[in-house]
């Protein structure tokens, strides 16, 4: 086996050992920060009042489940055409957390969306494809697990993840396509964002906080999983030991 | 409790829907942090066993 195959995920685990505190300390400031600034210094809307303080919460959570699985895809091409060993590591740990972040979108949408639309759920566009986001997650954790092989169950995930990415342009772009009952854009959009810096700071603080809560996650998740690969080498190892010796000894009678 | 904490958590009338919000944002980031500290911690306790056993 060629010696790369090792030398990226030591790379990774010294790297990400120097990284981890930093980001660390990076996300629980920004989540503090943001969660003051949501809570007592960003005004009250006024049309929504109070309500609009869950925006705070939601928006990142949505954004952070495109930019998880957009990653899960990425990931996944690279772990089918390089074979790169890390990638497929990469991917598994960053699903749970993308089904996290989708399922906090969904239900603080429904909170949200239950005072100022009047009702928890409607089959808008936007409100759909994330529900179908959630059960993409959903599925390629399932058929990750699905396999006795784990390299089967791996590559049959990646492809899952790959066809499921044209469910993201679906999610940007619903609520200009199909326009019901969703608002379309208001930060990410040609000419600017349209909402009022004294919302657009803390908003942004938080959804850097989400993110690099995430980044710190993923790289103690990916350790878990390269932990976890060594401490199955070892067993075999341990395993082949045990079964060649009496083998040897067998040979010298 | 001072007025001032009783408005606060009357969020305007929305208590009912954003405190749940954040109430959730709050248990899901820290049950990922959770679950995944929790792993993290296990299999290097179990490496370091290995490795311990495997030493003499």
């Amino acid at each position: 086996m060629p010696l790369h195959r090792f030398a990226n995920p030591a790379r990774f685990m010294r790297l990400s050992a120097v990284l981890l505190p930093w980001c660390g300390a990076g996300a629980a400031a920004l989540l503090g920060i943001g969660l003051y600034l949501a809570l007592f210094v960003a005004p009250p809307d006024y049309q929504q009042g109070e309500a609009v303080r869950i925006m705070f919460v939601h928006v990142p959570a949505a954004w952070m489940a495109s930019f998880v699985y957009a990653l899960l895809a990425l990931a996944s091409a690279i772990a089918l055409i390089w074979r790169h060993p890390l990638a497929d590591i990469a991917a598994q740990s960053a699903a749970p957390l993308g089904a996290g972040f989708t399922l906090l979108c969904l239900v603080t949408g429904s909170l949200w969306g239950e005072r100022m639309w009047g009702t928890w759920w409607v089959w808008d566009a936007r409100l759909t494809s994330v529900l179908v986001l959630f059960f993409l997650y959903l599925g390629y954790i399932a058929l990750v697990n699905a396999f006795d092989e784990p390299g089967r169950g791996a590559r049959a995930g990646a492809i899952l993840a790959l066809v499921g990415i044209v469910n993201l342009p679906i999610i940007k772009f619903s609520v200009d396509w199909w326009n019901t009952l969703h608002q379309p854009a208001s930060v990410f959009r040609l000419g600017g964002p349209t909402i009022d810096p004294s919302m657009l700071w803390p908003l942004l603080i938080m959804a850097l906080g989400f993110t690099l809560f995430f980044a710190c996650l993923l790289m103690i998740r990916m350790r878990t999983a390269l932990i976890e690969a060594k401490i199955r080498a070892l067993r075999r190892a341990e395993i082949e030991r045990h079964t060649a010796a009496p083998r040897r000894q067998a040979a010298l009678s | 409790m001072s007025e001032a904490v009783a408005r606060f958590l009357a969020m305007g009338g929305y208590a009912a829907y954003v405190w749940p919000a954040y109430g959730l944002t709050v248990a899901v980031l820290a049950g990922l942090l959770g679950w995944s500290l929790g792993a993290y911690r296990r299999s290097r306790r179990r490496l370091e066993q290995l490795q311990g056993a495997r030493a003499p």
